[in-house]
């Protein structure tokens, strides 16, 4: 049990920097990406497809940002140049990107161009680059033992990933907060607020929003790439639904954190992807239940996400209102007995 | 200063609501005119407005800003010279940003915007000091959200924004036109200081006459796309609502038929 829910920490610590990039587009530029389910195998098949050509992880990871960048401002340039609907845009992109990133795995194929998934068994990752350098600290047997002190039976193999992943997603999100209060920033975020008012300020939108679209997917394809090497294996399905998760990380976030600042904000997105992820594995763990079910379950999660806020916000409402009318009542009667006790008098 | 030269625009030329919005504007801004422009609705004036902004193009005919012709830039390239406060006073704001970071887009207007930090310490004294001059308490609360400002807190934020960077024109859309009496009397007062403070252009456009007379030096009457009258500084200063009506008689044949040009 620890272990599963150990693993989908993990998980929804890298999964998180795909929900920040959703969280940009979605929130911030109020434009619904569907890029996101092609731009994360782009990331993901980017990442292995060099990792088994021999390039060293580190690059590796960062040329998938790249190229999920340029897919996201390629959905960008459809939509601002194209004048194609933001949501027509990322579908396009989205089903453009099948094609391409089966080309792009299909580079480590011998016998064809095309290539559906690539495995990264014996293949050094960011990953197990870091923990050599992890397990030189001994911090491991540390922690470990301190768990099993606490009364914990199975324990994780490594705590490097969760570290390492900690810190990664913290620096993003750190950056990110410093960056959408940057002059750029304060123009993106003004972009999906209010564009005729931007404009008026001499900001030029189209290039803004080809600008939030490109970070957005190279943030999604980061988390991809991170993904392929920590399960250590690519697909061509590995995106299917990730725009769901996405939202569902955002939207959990946002009901139980709050948006009152972006750096709130931001944290609340991380912790939402973390609780998605437990929520997810939780529901594994129900027996009648199979992984295929698991985008019905994401649905669910997401519906239910949407809602129960509203209805949460209409309870609190009504006892509000009841209340202020409680207090009126009262008060009436107060004044009527007063006047009564003044009749008295006279 | 500005230079509008033989406008014409037609919509849904063509068609059988075809309409002729601007039919041969000409009009001539020295530098620190202040214009208001009247009319009746559907005249041209807001479509003329867009036409200086970029928000248009005209079908042809020139604008020229100091001596730049800016007829085919787009609207962002031409905001850098040019400031605007519309008439819905949700348009010249982000609102899901707080005052101070509305500023600060209003201040990189006429720099590259980078990575600098948007708002810094000497931005916000600057930003401080600013805001005293619209007397609505509003430096005080430069971290609040600009949704939660009322229609004429906004409308003032919107007309020190326009000014801000001290634009060569400055454009004024019935941006009273939306306000309880007294608030448009607040930010008609505003709209007087700021524009005498930087001494910009600028051209105002209103619904309501006693404002089209009391400010500024220069006014203009627009009907059917045309500019059927202009009254210079010598002359305004004397004008009246009366005459305008007589004047308006006397050029068309026909009484102004709309009630609302006539009372605002």
């Amino acid at each position: 049990m620890f272990t599963a829910l150990f693993g989908s920490v993990e998980q929804g610590i890298i999964y998180a920097i795909m929900a920040l990039g959703v969280y940009l587009t979605f929130r911030v530029l109020d434009f619904p990406d569907l890029t996101v389910d092609g731009s994360f195998v782009t990331g993901a098949g980017t990442a292995a497809m060099m990792i088994v050509l021999g390039y060293n992880p580190i690059l590796a990871t960062i040329v998938a940002m790249v190229a999920g960048f340029l897919a996201g401002c390629m959905t960008g340039l459809l939509h601002t140049k194209g004048k194609i609907n933001p949501l027509l845009s990322g579908i396009l992109m989205m089903i453009a990107l099948y094609s391409i990133n089966l080309r792009i795995m299909g580079i480590t194929s011998d016998t064809g161009v095309t290539r559906p998934n690539i495995p990264l068994l014996n293949t050094d990752t960011v990953f197990t680059m870091f923990n050599d350098f992890w397990s030189k600290l001994g911090i491991d047997s540390v922690l470990s033992s301190a768990v099993t002190a606490m009364g914990g039976k199975s324990l994780p193999s490594t705590w490097g990933i969760l570290f390492f992943m900690l810190i990664v997603t913290l620096v993003i999100k750190l950056i990110m907060d410093r960056f959408l209060k940057t002059e750029i920033g304060l123009a993106i975020r003004a972009t999906g607020d209010n564009k005729r008012m931007i404009r008026s300020f001499s900001a030029n939108t189209d290039s803004l929003i080809i600008l939030g679209l490109g970070l957005s997917n190279g943030m999604v394809a980061l988390s991809g790439a991170l993904i392929a090497q920590y399960t250590k294996f690519a697909d061509i399905g590995l995106g299917i639904g990730m725009i769901v998760v996405g939202l569902a990380s955002v939207i959990i976030g946002e009901a139980i954190f709050g948006t009152k600042s972006i750096m709130r904000t931001t944290f609340a997105v991380i912790a939402g992807a973390v609780i998605y992820r437990l929520i997810y594995a939780l529901a594994l763990r129900v027996g009648w239940l199979d992984t295929g079910d698991m985008k019905l379950i994401t649905a669910i999660i997401v519906i239910l996400a949407l809602i129960i806020p509203q209805v949460l916000n209409k309870q609190k409402e009504k006892k509000r209102k009841a209340k202020r009318l409680a207090a009126r009542v009262a008060a009436q009667k107060a004044r009527l007995n007063v006047e009564q006790g003044g009749n008295g008098l006279a | 200063m500005l230079k509008l030269d033989g406008i014409n625009k037609i919509f849904n030329e063509g068609t059988p609501d075809e309409k002729n919005a601007l039919d041969n504007i000409n009009l001539h801004l020295a530098a620190g005119d202040f214009v208001t422009i009247i009319g009746s609705n559907g005249a041209g004036k807001s479509t003329m407005m867009n036409m200086i902004s970029g928000a248009l193009t005209p079908d042809f005919g020139s604008i020229v800003i100091d001596g730049n012709d800016l007829t085919r830039l787009p609207e962002h390239k031409r905001a850098l010279h040019i400031g605007r406060v519309f008439q819905d006073p949700m348009a010249g704001t982000a609102p899901s940003m707080t005052i101070e970071e509305n500023l600060a887009i209003a201040y990189s207007r006429n720099t590259k915007r980078g990575l600098r930090g948007g708002v810094d310490k000497k931005r916000r004294e600057f930003f401080k000091q600013s805001l005293e001059k619209l007397h609505l308490n509003l430096e005080n609360r430069l971290t609040a959200k600009v949704g939660l400002l009322s229609g004429g807190e906004r409308q003032a934020l919107s007309l020190l924004m326009a000014t801000f960077t001290k634009p060569a024109i400055l454009l004024l859309d019935e941006h009273t036109a939306a306000l309880d009496p007294s608030r448009a009397e607040l930010i008609t007062k505003l709209t007087k200081e700021l524009v005498e403070e930087s001494n910009l252009t600028t051209l105002m456009v209103t619904h309501n006459m006693q404002q089209a007379l009391d400010l500024g030096n220069r006014l203009i009457m627009m009907d059917k796309g045309q500019i059927i009258l202009e009254v210079g500084a010598e002359r305004k200063s004397a004008l009246t609502i009366p005459d305008l009506m007589t004047e308006f008689e006397h050029i068309r044949g026909e009484k102004m038929n709309s009630d609302r040009a006539l009372l605002g």
